[in-house]
């Protein structure tokens, strides 16, 4: 007896089966495929996925980075570099001020600890995923702008 | 006498050509939305001139012979299969006049020229001078004598409920209804044994260890590359067409449109399809049936693959022929 319900039960096991890929076959809508450059411009990327590291700056072009170095101890892979220069309040202070935030992005990895070790969310990942460029150099990128300035409530 | 046979070689290899791109490309699309996913799309409208691009790739590629290998064997491999494919479709009836040779022993000469397939199997796997290669080959051999008698018993009990060998006669006992109507359960079941045994006589999913990549990288067609590999490629389709056109012979009525009972209104109406369509979509039906295994199930091992011939489909198999014998002898079947 065993046998026979052997048979049926790895048939009914088999047809589960096919009916799950005939339910895909039948049903093209299910496909999960995107046709990346036809479909440049409707693109639309899951809200967590990470691409590119960027500094957010304000309408004053200033921004949030008070040249910590948390970010740069945090990086597993040595993509960031921050230099800083000290600078003298009127107060007589002496205070850390980011001179240059260097980001490699041809050795980032995109693991997202330097967003997670900031302390006053000065850095943060965008999605503009299209990284090709024709020099190596060209991902080596300074991401304060010129002239730039950190906000006054981390001065 | 010549003029015939030129006009029969030219439009079997016509055939062929048309099937490889045909089938390999069915394949990819019905592998792809099974899978989610949308397959081939870029060379031309919906990706159909797909097959064609790899052609070319693979006539413009290198063709190479390993060191140590028996060069003889193995360029004599490929077109063996070829050739093998080639006469198995000979007796095949594909509409009511189309037909290349109306044997008396159809089925039978099917079913021994399908089996020598091996051969030229175990030769391309041998000759490669490979370890993957004759170990693919070797499994082929394992796999294919088991899995013959199974065929060659549902070829039988078929046989039994027709009352012939030649594939136009069983075409024309099917005029009133397809045997897998009136066959009863006996059909059905040679039906099914028929199709996993020669899915696995193909050497495609789930039964397909010869080739296992994830093994054997490739199989007993390792080391072959360009043409030649193509040849072995496009032997595997032409011989899923042959199968599927067999089981739509024997059980499906070949090109007999669908008939229930002796000339009524139904009939009529449905003798209005052309006999090829009828065959065509039969055919094909089984091919996408065969692919649709292929997509879902995952390969058995060898253990699993030689219980489920000797423990399982050969016991019901002789069983089913005994069925179908009692059927015939009491003249059950419509």
């Amino acid at each position: 007896m065993s046998y026979i319900e052997n048979i049926l039960s790895t048939s009914v096991s088999l047809l589960k089966g096919m009916k799950m890929t005939g339910y895909y076959f039948s049903h093209p809508k299910e496909i999960y495929t995107r046709q990346y450059p036809e479909n440049r411009k409707t693109l639309k990327l899951p809200e967590r996925f990470r691409a590119e590291l960027t500094m957010p700056h304000d309408e004053f072009n200033r921004h949030r980075c008070s040249g910590c170095t948390a970010c740069e101890i945090a990086c597993p892979n040595g993509t960031i570099k921050v230099l800083t220069y000290m600078e003298t309040t009127p107060d007589n202070k002496k205070k850390k001020r980011l001179d240059t935030f260097i980001y490699r992005l041809s050795m980032c990895t995109f693991c997202n600890l330097c967003v997670d070790s900031c302390p006053s969310d000065a850095i943060k990942f965008n999605q503009h995923f299209e990284h090709s460029v024709t020099e190596r150099k060209q991902l080596t990128k300074v991401l304060n702008r010129q002239g730039s300035t950190v906000t006054d409530e981390l001065k | 006498m010549i003029i015939t046979a030129l006009i029969i070689a030219i439009s079997v290899i016509t055939l062929f050509a048309v099937l490889g791109l045909v089938l390999v490309y069915m394949e990819r699309k019905v592998a792809a939305f099974m899978q989610i996913r949308l397959g081939p799309m870029r060379v031309g409208p919906w990706g159909i001139a797909q097959t064609l691009a790899d052609t070319v790739k693979l006539i413009s590629k290198e063709d190479i012979i390993p060191n140590g290998a028996d060069k003889f064997l193995f360029n004599l491999a490929p077109l063996m299969v070829t050739v093998i494919a080639t006469l198995a479709l000979a007796p095949l009836p594909f509409s009511d006049k189309w037909i290349i040779w109306d044997s008396n022993v159809g089925v039978f000469y099917v079913a021994a020229i399908s089996s020598l397939t091996v051969i030229s199997i175990l030769t391309g796997g041998w000759a490669s001078n490979n370890k993957y290669s004759l170990i693919g080959a070797m499994r082929s051999g394992a796999q294919i004598v088991s899995y013959e008698l199974s065929v060659g018993l549902s070829l039988v009990a078929m046989v039994l409920l027709s009352g012939s060998l030649s594939f136009s006669d069983i075409v024309m006992t099917q005029q009133d209804a397809w045997w897998i109507f009136k066959g009863h359960l006996p059909a059905w079941i040679a039906f099914m044994v028929f199709i996993i045994a020669s899915t696995a006589e193909l050497n495609r999913n789930p039964f397909d260890l010869p080739e296992a990549e994830s093994e054997l990288t490739a199989g007993f067609h390792t080391e072959y590359s360009g043409m030649k590999f193509a040849l072995f490629m496009l032997s595997e389709y032409i011989n899923m067409f042959i199968v599927s056109a067999v089981a739509a012979t024997l059980f499906l009525g070949g090109w007999m449109p669908l008939h229930f009972g002796q000339d009524n209104f139904f009939n009529h109406i449905m003798d209005y399809i052309p006999p090829l369509v009828w065959f065509a979509g039969k055919v094909f039906f089984i091919i996408f049936l065969i692919m649709w295994f292929r997509w879902t199930f995952p390969r058995l091992r060898i253990d699993q693959l030689l219980t489920l011939e000797w423990k399982y489909l050969l016991p019901i198999s002789l069983i089913n022929v005994l069925a179908a014998a009692w059927i015939t002898v009491t003249g059950w079947h419509f």
